[in-house]
């Protein structure tokens, strides 16, 4: 573990200096707000109601998919480490898991859930 | 000790040549353009440009819109500049130069650099603009979009090394780069470039910071020191992506008197600047493409691609490995 104590020490000078560069340009910068100054940026208007609204599900489904495959990134890193040793076998094990993943991402695309709607 | 001094010295040379890499931007574009880019601040060639902008931004009033979530709002800056400093940590510069060289080192690059979408979904959230808010769910989508193929053309330098250590990786490439490895590293190099550019979000891959449409995206809220801290988060990943792309194609430190670790050091800045100054020439080249033509891209093109190169890989390494099932 003592690999990682100077990540951590290097962390903790990364917080240091954000936290240091903000605090010295508050000491130096002026503040001289009024109403107008704070409202929030349309394009010179004024806002109309918040931004936090329901968004489309569109953005729930590519996160899904997501989800998927960065699971199979983790599957597939010990492999890469290990093919060498493992050989052909391993080689095999690994495209038959695929080949049916596959078949999933087929569905997928047929489905249409790949395409932006 | 010493470990205190090495943290101290990286994040210090990290920052001043991300400081300076903006430089090298505005003057390459500035040439792309039949224009000089800055010339004014300093003699040659404005070189203290970068300075009087950070001495600007400093100086500049902090505006916190009134509907804003403030601790969110204010905090998204430094989540947002975190990860991507982080990511040196473990860089090997030259051989033994660097502050940490684990060996997870390329699956801890992966892990850190990817939680920058936090930051960047706080700043968008936090600020409560609608332009800001549709900035940072189009840049959730595509980053975690591009996640996948980018890091399955990584993985493609650890099946030939067989190691996720970065400075292994190198060493391993002692004998051929592996880019210049037959049909395979070139592919996985253009492949990785993509996935790259698509992370960092520059054109044509853009729809989230979109001037034209979206103003600046998550960060129109922000001023001073704040935008100045997004603005370096920005650039730095940028730059740690281009010095991973070195290390795991086009080999790391290696080349003519590289033994010697400032020679090395030297090789494997110039070869991140190469990546760099690829990605700001498509930059200043193509144009914004839309978000369907993006994710489609990703998921339908890149996703199998990449899949069918790792495996091709995979049967390579698999057949020299000399066991036979």
């Amino acid at each position: 573990m003592s690999d990682y104590v100077p990540v951590l020490i290097y962390a903790a000078f990364i917080l240091a200096f954000a936290v240091t560069s903000l605090g010295v340009a508050a000491l130096l910068r002026p503040s001289r707000s009024y109403d107008a100054k704070l409202l929030n940026y349309e394009c010179g208007s004024e806002p109309i109601g918040a931004a936090w609204v329901q968004f489309p599900v569109g953005f729930y489904l590519v996160a899904l998919v997501f989800l998927l495959f960065d699971v199979l990134a983790v599957f597939l890193f010990p492999w890469a480490l290990t093919l060498r040793d493992l050989g052909l076998a391993a080689f095999w094990a690994m495209a038959l898991f695929l080949f049916i993943l596959s078949l999933g991402w087929l569905y997928a695309y047929r489905e249409g859930m790949l395409d932006w709607k | 000790m010493r470990d205190v001094l090495a943290a101290f010295i990286l994040l210090n040379a990290v920052v001043l040549i991300v400081t300076y890499l903006t430089y090298v931007e505005r003057k390459f574009a500035a040439r792309m353009q039949s224009r000089i880019g800055p010339y004014r601040v300093g003699r040659p060639h404005g070189w203290l440009q970068p300075i009087a902008d950070a001495i600007k931004l400093v100086i500049k009033e902090d505006i916190i819109p009134a509907l804003a979530d403030r601790p969110v709002y204010n905090l998204a800056p430094i989540v947002f500049l975190i990860p991507s400093l982080l990511i040196f940590a473990t860089i090997p510069f030259a051989p033994g130069l660097g502050l940490a060289d684990l060996n997870i080192g390329l699956l801890f690059f992966l892990a850190v650099s990817s939680l920058e979408i936090v930051g960047l979904f706080m700043g968008g959230w936090g600020s409560n603009n609608k332009y800001a808010l549709l900035s940072a769910m189009r840049g959730v989508n595509q980053i975690i979009s591009y996640e996948v193929p980018f890091v399955l053309t990584a993985l493609i330098p650890v099946l030939l090394a067989g190691s996720l250590q970065l400075s292994a990786i190198v060493e391993a490439q002692r004998g051929l780069w592996f880019v210049a490895y037959p049909v395979l590293g070139q592919l996985a190099f253009i492949a990785f470039v993509i996935a790259t550019i698509a992370s960092e979000n520059r054109v044509p891959f853009d729809i989230l910071e979109a001037e034209s449409e979206l103003v600046a995206g998550f960060r129109v809220e922000y001023s001073g020191m704040k935008f100045a801290l997004i603005q370096l988060a920005e650039y730095t990943h940028m730059f740690g992506v281009s010095c991973l792309g070195a290390l795991l194609f086009l080999g790391g430190w290696l080349g003519p008197g590289s033994a010697h670790p400032v020679v090395g050091a030297a090789w494997f800045l110039l070869k991140a600047l190469f990546i760099f100054l690829l990605v700001t020439w498509v930059r200043w080249s193509f144009v914004r493409i839309r978000v369907d033509q993006i994710l489609g891209l990703s998921w339908k093109v890149l996703l199998p691609a990449t899949l069918i190169l790792l495996m091709a890989t995979g049967f390579w390494v698999a057949l020299r490995s000399g066991h036979v099932a």
